[in-house]
């Protein structure tokens, strides 16, 4: 049976028992006005409900009552005794009928014609005789109960601290032993609990019709509201979805129902006119994948504007003129989520009113889900939400970095490889850093750095490939992997969430807390532009012989450009305080050099980053928006019009990109000579061996060397002393050949090999 | 009269709403939070909790507690937060909250809400939500 005609069932027996008093209560006094107004509004309501489900003898039956005890609410009537009889009898009819449906039983075939005829006569001097049938068959035994919500909610975070505890109790029993019984035992606990979590998992579940529900309505007053005429399809109402992530859709959902038919179905005279029929079609369709749900809304209207909306991206300063230019027709569609950009021409009541998309994508996103959007001129957009099944436990990775555990969405994950056994390779790029994964180049994220942890293990850790909800996909680099879990997560509060690298927190076996990683929020903190890497990751073409690796990146005016990889010597971010106009030109000081500055007109207001190209003697810094991928190029470039920075454009992938002109650029700025700064070595002042015997060593291999610095790339200590604070890199050196134990990662002093290598290695950091 | 909970806190004794207090635990591991707000503490578990730990001298401006224990556990927004505090007293009766009538010094005023009598002596009403949003509002 349908579930909202069960609910209407369950719910007007229910009336009916609290009704109970109030009807005998009114029989013996029909002048009391509660009683009535009580009885009256329950007609009232099962005559609207049975209109829905076109149910004609119920909705007879109470709307004579209803009649009835309209007229004597109003003082037309005297409520006597015919009266009360008249409509007691129509309530028990009711009550008959809806038992009757409840149980599938036929309908009794009384006529109903004399109960509305009594309800309708005036001076009846009695009612007819009514004797109810309803005693004489059991009450239908209830197959639904309605529970308060939180009720639910209690028992969901009871199964949630049961699930921990059996995480708790399964590390027992791994460290502790307890036997093959004990084992086969908690076994069966564990299997308990999972049957018992789904079965309370789904009471949560709602079918999403009670979302849909509210779309007939809606679609009808906003038609009214525009003139237009619009059909709406709904599909799919039958998939059944957490409650609160139904609750979290709503708002999404109505928002691009709105839109639809305010901007994009147009007035029917329109729709004539471009050859459409008058009438437009809305079509709103769900269906689960995996566990996600995907909700689609369709309209057949006139489409986004694309071009529309980069002008007022223009106009807004969004986009660049030449950026814009550039862009693919899918990413000007995609603009729309951008904020304060409406393709609407003025405000109507029904949308255009500043909240837009970009407030339904943030809703979507901040759920778990993703909004795409598709539109074809003149042949309507199509918008997918796809959401999470639900919020509260979700399988989970756990890894460890910087000392600390952290857990992975296991929705996010790809794969999972080792660093060492060469199934990856990694190239650094200064800051930047790249990992190849079976041919596939992926940015890499080191994930103790993105904490703010030492993240000199990176390259010898596991890699965790990461494709989170939203596209893209990147490498993150994490000390260890842990194990896999079941974990319950619950919200951070405000100020975990505004570092934006967690999106909530959880227990983990120990019973310590554990922060949940929000995938996404890794990759925009360490500066990954994601959508893009997508795209580019399908259009790279397999590296070959002839080809070069390009560092490919944004320009702060917005362009893609491009450099020989081989001359970026590192990725940094500099200070506008560091950046200043000086003999004619920007000059940017990183450190203690002084270089000119290129790609940049004037003084940023914001901290902005920037390549330092080398040449191997002349440095000159390149600032940059983002990187965005390192590519292979061999094609042909077209050569520019005229000597400058950029001395042509070739196509990569399907974009045009500008190719830096390094030699005209080393040609501008290779003036009065600058040094190329050494790194710099700390090494114990007063120390005889280390002031004699090693410091020509160390400067033999380009070092700078000082007895103090505030900041050092590489500091050399004995076996006792401390090592200086702003070291980037401490070398311990032991007077004994062998090492003193497993921890001890000191050099010999007299291995000169091993102290070469170390040094060699501490410049190539530098 | 209201009952507030008095504690120590960056060497003086003030009063807390104890209406807003949930409990007082002591706080034994803490699992710190990367990148966040300085009096942001880390994570505590209580129970199958996991609670937010605020550390109050830091949210005032004082620099970090030391080898935090006390604290008082509160609700704000729906999440569960543990306040830490030098030493937490008792839950005495108070009398009406009154103004401050002089400001109550650099980072004493960015939580004070005002003063009450207790226990024979005048002390700061510290506002939890203001201790759990630390330095921050005040800057904005």
């Amino acid at each position: 049976m349908d579930d909202l005609l069960t609910e209407f069932i369950a719910e007007t027996q229910e009336m009916l028992d609290a009704l109970g008093g109030a009807i005998v209560a009114w029989e013996a006094a029909p002048a009391d006005r509660a009683r009535l107004d009580e009885i009256f509004r329950f007609v009232h309501t099962v005559k609207g409900n049975s209109g829905f489900f076109d149910l004609p003898r119920i909705t007879a039956l109470s709307h004579a009552a209803e009649d009835a005890l309209a007229s004597v609410r109003s003082g037309e009537r005297q409520a006597d005794h015919a009266l009360v009889s008249a409509v007691l009898a129509a309530i028990d009819r009711i009550g008959e009928l809806v038992q009757a449906i409840g149980t599938g039983e036929a309908l009794t075939s009384l006529d109903d014609e004399p109960l509305i005829e009594a309800l309708a006569r005036r001076d009846a001097p009695a009612a007819p005789d009514v004797a109810s049938t309803a005693a004489a068959s059991p009450r239908a035994t209830a197959r639904t109960i309605r529970l308060p919500v939180d009720l639910l909610d209690r028992m969901m975070s009871g199964v949630s601290d049961l699930v921990l505890a059996r995480n708790e109790l399964a590390r027992r029993l791994r460290d502790g032993g307890g036997g093959p019984e004990a084992a086969a035992c908690f076994e069966r606990v564990s299997g308990c609990i999972a049957d018992l979590r789904e079965a309370i998992t789904r009471t949560r579940m709602q079918r999403i019709d009670n979302l849909f529900s509210a779309l007939p309505r809606l679609v009808r007053d906003l038609s009214a509201e525009t003139g237009k005429h619009v059909a709406l399809e709904v599909d799919g109402g039958d998939v059944e979805l957490d409650r609160e992530m139904i609750e979290m859709i709503r708002d999404p959902l109505t928002h691009i129902v709105r839109n639809a038919i305010d901007h994009g179905i147009e007035p029917p005279d329109a729709r004539r006119a471009a050859g459409k029929a008058e009438t437009g079609r809305l079509h709103v369709c769900a269906r689960q994948a995996g566990n996600q749900i995907m909700i689609e809304i369709a309209d057949d209207g006139r489409g986004i504007d694309g071009d529309r909306l980069v002008e007022k991206a223009l106009a807004s300063g969004l986009l660049t003129a030449e950026a814009a230019a550039r862009l693919p027709a899918a990413r000007k569609t995609a603009l729309i989520f951008e904020p304060g950009l409406s393709t609407a021409a003025e405000v109507t009541s029904l949308s255009g009113r500043g909240v837009g998309m970009d407030v339904v994508r943030a809703n979507v996103e901040r759920i778990g889900g993703i909004v795409d959007v598709d539109s074809r001129a003149g042949a309507g957009v199509r918008f997918t939400l796809r959401v999470p099944l639900t919020l509260t436990i979700i399988p989970a990775l756990t890894v460890r970095a910087g000392g600390q555990t952290f857990a992975i969405p296991r929705s996010a994950i790809d794969e999972i490889v080792r660093v060492e056994g060469g199934a990856v390779r990694i190239e650094a790029l200064g800051g930047a850093a790249m990992a190849t994964v079976r041919e596939r180049r992926l940015p890499l994220v080191c994930l103790a750095g993105a904490i703010g942890a030492d993240a000199s293990g990176c390259e010898d850790g596991m890699l965790v490939v990461l494709k989170p909800a939203g596209g893209g996909i990147y490498a993150l680099a994490v000390d260890a992997v842990r194990d896999h879990e079941e974990l319950v997560v619950k919200p951070a509060a405000p100020a975990v969430m505004a570092t934006g690298l967690f999106a909530g927190t959880t227990l983990g076996d120990d019973g310590r807390p554990i922060l949940l990683l929000d995938p996404p929020g890794i990759a925009a903190r360490a500066g990954l532009s994601l959508e893009r890497q997508e795209a580019e990751e399908v259009q790279a073409p397999r590296p070959a012989a002839a080809e070069t690796p390009f560092l490919l990146f944004r320009a702060l005016s917005g362009a893609l450009r491009m450099v020989e990889a081989s001359a970026v010597e590192r990725i940094e971010e500099v200070t506008p305080q560091a950046i200043a106009t000086s003999a004619g030109r920007l000059r940017v000081t990183i450190g203690e050099a002084i270089l000119s500055l290129e790609g940049c007109d004037a003084r940023p207001e914001t901290a902005i980053r920037v390549l330092r190209l080398s040449d191997g003697a002349t440095q000159i810094a390149c600032a940059l928006r983002e990187v965005v991928d390192i590519v292979p190029f061999g094609g042909t470039v077209t050569p520019a019009a005229a000597p400058g920075e950029v001395r042509g454009v070739a196509l990569v992938g399907a974009e045009q990109v500008e190719l830096l002109d390094l030699h005209w650029l080393f040609a501008l700025h290779a003036g009065p000579a600058q040094a190329v700064r050494r790194p710099v070595c700390v090494l114990p002042a007063e120390d005889p061996f280390m002031e004699t015997i090693l410091r020509p060593l160390i400067e033999s291999a380009g070092y700078e060397v000082r007895s103090e610095a505030k900041e050092a790339d590489l500091a050399i200590v004995g076996s006792v002393g401390e090592p200086p604070a702003g070291a980037a890199r401490v070398l311990r050196l032991r007077s004994a050949p062998e090492p003193e134990g497993e921890g001890d990662d000191s050099i010999h002093r007299y291995d000169r090999a091993a102290l070469l290598r170390a040094l060699a290695e501490g410049r190539k950091r530098a | 009269m209201s009952l507030v909970l008095v504690v120590t806190l960056a060497g003086q004794r003030v009063a807390l709403p104890s209406a807003e207090v949930e409990s007082v635990v002591e706080i034994e591991a803490v699992t710190p939070v990367p990148r966040t707000a300085p009096h942001v503490a880390g994570l505590a578990a209580l129970r199958s909790r996991v609670v937010t730990v605020i550390d109050c001298r830091a949210a005032l401006g004082f620099g970090a507690t030391e080898k935090p224990r006390d604290a008082v556990v509160a609700v704000i927004d729906g999440h569960p937060y543990a306040l830490l505090v030098d030493k937490v007293e008792d839950v005495v009766e108070s009398g009406d909250v009154r103004p401050l009538a002089a400001s109550a010094g650099p980072g004493w005023s960015r939580a004070a809400r005002g003063t009450v009598e207790a226990e024979g002596a005048l002390m700061l009403l510290l506002d939890v939500a203001a201790l759990v949003a630390g330095a921050a509002t005040e800057a904005a």
